[in-house]
């Protein structure tokens, strides 16, 4: 009986291997042919076309033509520069606003608590884009448009809004801290800095991942506010600019290595950081 | 229905009284939510009457300074000592008084009607004879946006002037009882203690005024104009128009925007439920595979998984939509050919099956996109089940499905509804996998707006407002989106804070 239920498993688990390893081609095809098309090139020196007849590129098709392109007859390190200080710095601004409003909201009582908690779930049922068109006027007003300043502050803007998760985390603190902390005298500014936010590492790992990730990913409203000035693009709005039918001949093998460049950096930052950002994601979702 | 009942009736008939139960608390969630907003109202005027009587109350109590600071912000303060905090009064007076006169005051007066403000000059020419020259002084948009920010500043403006005057009351009130006004040091260091939650709140409370608030209030306004490409420079308010014209069935050559709007909401809903529960439970049931007892590398499987997930979905999406294109030379063209052996010109985006190809190919392409997240979030929690209730359910004689069915399911429901109600409005909202994979289409003659098959509202909301410059229309959706989001969550939100109290009864 024993051994005939270890036969038993042991075909289960054969099955699941062959299910899970033909998942994973899938997974990762498009990843695959994504890298190994960055690198096909035209044998006699033109531009390769979008698509071959044949799934993988040849050994003779392949070359660093793409990269080297990329980075000497294109915009991209332009690009890429635009992006990583709107990143950086929205990622700051957002960091900071949200960990505010949620320390506020989870450990401080005061009258318009519970009335701000509502508002802020309200607003962030709206479509995000219903705003785009106003926040492109408001930035005219202030002369913003066009220029990475506003982007930032579009990005960092509503970024308060995005406290709940974090404030799902804090709930989690014993209050018997704060309180032991009181007792010695501390402040609740002393008590913020000092004894929460070092507890709360991997909520501000996650709090700062996503809003680093973030412009590395939008691609809309950059569309609005930078209109045609490509100079100000972000490599996101950048790069789906090349897959425009008018780009699209010329500049797709560009996307392909471009798309590349921008993934390994993004990818072994979440990698690394995967850890934090589960338990970041299940400390407020899961309690709500 | 009892608990025993309940408990006795199979996963699909629990899921069909839990959808029952679902359907029936829609009406009382919208009253309970209404009763509320009543409820909150009545407040917020008990509230004002009561401020009033107080206004009027201390000024009638007040002295001479107290007097004088409800005419000039921070003349109470200014006068007891309190310098700096008297000045801060003033300064947001002046300010508000400057930007009224030569700028805000303007708009506002303008707000009704709406249209442009358009002067005519008399220019004469070097010929003889005069021409009229068209100067613009503010176009629409500037003049409902600047209106807005004007009526919102008098609003913060008005919620200051209560508080300096509290704070004029107060401060005369400590005087008299003969203590000492406080400093303006000693406020400051309140900030960090008893009051620190203005200090944190403000930042990000002004930001999202700028930034989410102004812009909120100018877009919902915006559908009740006729703002749209054709008269961009000047518009006026319709009242509800946009939302009729949404309603109406007056078609334009075979189409109209009724139609397209109904079926485009529906094809919405089943989007939502397929999307989220496809990501779900598949990506449940590849969790657990993954950590079944006896998998080896299970690291190695989850990261070659969470990998897709790391990449920027606009690159995968984009390369994903290449992939599937109709060329013969198309990779999914390519691996047909390879096991067929003829040549294959597929084309996910046609019209055939009336759209339902494409349908299904977005929401089995968001299998791929969204099963990672899945695993991600729900491994550690599946970790979480007892180990011995899989075992005695087995040694009971229950296979794999039954006890996913009856131990894996419920459990996890039970743990992660808020994730999948987010999962569901974040679906309803999935603007990228749609726009970058299909771009909506494929498009029909029958939809308005050169809308396709697979248009959710969302990429409808932007092809009307970025496309076709029907910014009143776009917003006018973009309302009903929020209706539809805010009746799913509230609903849901009360049944499970209902179900919560009702345990603790038991």
């Amino acid at each position: 009986m024993i051994k005939s239920y270890k036969l038993r498993r042991g075909i289960a688990n054969t099955f699941i291997y062959i299910f899970l390893i033909v998942m994973c081609l899938i997974w990762i095809f498009p990843l695959v042919w994504l890298l190994l098309h960055s690198f096909r090139i035209d044998p006699n020196g033109g531009t390769p076309a979008i698509l071959t007849d044949h799934l993988f590129p040849y050994f003779n098709e392949l070359g660093f033509d793409n990269y080297i392109g990329l980075f000497t007859k294109t915009q991209f390190l332009q690009w890429f520069g635009n992006t990583l200080i709107v990143s950086t710095c929205s990622c700051i601004i957002s960091t900071l606003s949200v960990l505010m409003v949620a320390y506020a909201f989870s450990r401080l009582r005061f009258k318009a608590r519970k009335p701000f908690i509502n508002i802020g779930m309200v607003m962030g049922m709206f479509p995000g884009f219903m705003t785009t068109i106003a926040l492109y006027y408001i930035l005219k007003m202030m002369g913003l448009t066009q220029t990475l300043v506003g982007l930032i502050l579009c990005y960092s803007g509503g970024a308060g809004l995005g406290y709940l998760v974090a404030k799902g985390f804090f709930d989690t603190i014993p209050r018997a801290l704060d309180e032991a902390a009181t007792i010695d005298g501390a402040n609740k500014n002393q008590i913020f800095w000092k004894i929460i936010l070092p507890m709360s590492k991997p909520i501000v790992v996650y709090t700062v991942l996503t809003s680093f990730i973030g412009p590395w990913c939008d691609f809309i409203l950059v569309r609005i506010i930078m209109g045609t000035e490509t100079s100000m693009y972000t490599v996101s709005r950048g790069l789906w600019m090349w897959t425009d039918k008018e780009y699209k001949t010329e500049y797709y093998r560009y996307f392909l290595s471009g798309s590349v460049v921008v993934a390994i950096p993004i990818t072994a930052l979440f990698l690394y950081m995967q850890k934090y950002y589960v338990e970041g994601v299940t400390a407020g979702g899961v309690k709500g | 229905m009892t608990y025993t009942e309940y408990m006795s009736l199979n996963a699909f008939q629990r899921f069909w009284f839990k959808f029952k139960e679902f359907i029936k608390a829609i009406p009382g969630g919208l009253k309970r939510f209404f009763c509320a907003i009543g409820r909150g109202i009545k407040k917020f005027f008990f509230g004002i009457g009561k401020g009033f009587k107080n206004y009027f109350v201390g000024f009638v109590k007040g002295d001479v300074f107290v007097k004088l600071s409800y005419l000039i912000m921070g003349a109470g303060n200014l006068a007891r000592g309190q310098i700096v905090k008297g000045l801060l009064f003033l300064a947001i007076q002046a300010g508000y008084i400057m930007y009224m006169v030569f700028f805000g005051g303007y708009f506002l007066m303008h707000l009704f009607p709406l249209e442009a403000v358009v002067t005519q000059e008399q220019k004469p020419l070097p010929l003889g004879g005069f021409t009229t020259v068209e100067h613009v002084e503010a176009y629409s948009n500037q003049i409902l946006l600047y209106g807005i920010l004007s009526i919102l500043l008098t609003i913060v403006f008005f919620a200051l002037y209560i508080v300096s005057v509290k704070s004029a009351q107060k401060t005369s009130e400590i005087v008299k009882s003969g203590k000492k006004a406080p400093t303006f040091r000693m406020e400051t260091h309140e900030l960090l203690d008893s009051k620190f939650h203005s200090t944190l709140l403000s930042l990000p409370v002004i930001l999202i005024f700028v930034f989410v608030i102004v812009p909120l209030i100018f877009m919902i306004t915006m559908a009740f104009t006729n703002y749209s490409d054709v008269n961009n420079r000047s518009f006026n308010w319709v009242g509800f128009d946009n939302f009729a014209e949404i309603f109406s069935t007056s078609s334009e050559g075979g189409a109209s925007m009724g139609y397209t709007f109904l079926n485009i909401t529906m094809w919405t809903l089943i989007w939502a439920i397929a999307a989220t529960f496809s990501n779900y439970i598949l990506g449940m049931i590849f969790a657990l595979m993954i950590n079944k007892k006896g998998i080896k590398l299970k690291k190695l499987w989850r990261t070659l998984f969470v990998m897709t997930i790391a990449v920027p979905q606009f690159v995968t999406l984009l390369v994903i939509s290449q992939m599937l294109g109709a060329s013969q030379d198309s990779p999914l063209n390519l691996i047909i050919e390879m096991f067929t052996g003829h040549t294959s010109t597929l084309d996910l985006w046609t019209t055939a099956y009336d759209g339902w190809l494409a349908r299904i190919t977005v929401i089995v392409v968001n299998c791929w996109v969204g099963i990672p997240y899945t695993i991600l979030m729900t491994t550690g929690i599946l970790m979480n089940i007892p180990e011995d209730l899989y075992e005695s359910a087995r040694i009971d004689g229950a296979g794999p499905v039954k006890s996913f069915m009856k131990i894996t399911l419920p459990y996890m429901l039970f743990v992660t509804t808020p994730y999948l109600i987010t999962t569901f409005i974040g679906n309803i909202n999935n603007f990228n996998v749609i726009y970058l994979l299909s771009e909506g289409g494929p498009k029909v003659s029958e939809y308005k707006y050169s809308a396709g098959k697979t248009d959710l509202l969302i990429t409808l909301l932007y092809k009307l407002s970025i496309n076709q410059n029907k910014y009143g229309l776009g917003a006018a959706i973009g309302i009903l989106v929020f209706i539809v989001c805010a009746t799913v969550s509230l609903v849901t939100f009360n049944m499970t804070k209902s179900a919560k109290s009702e345990e603790e009864f038991s």
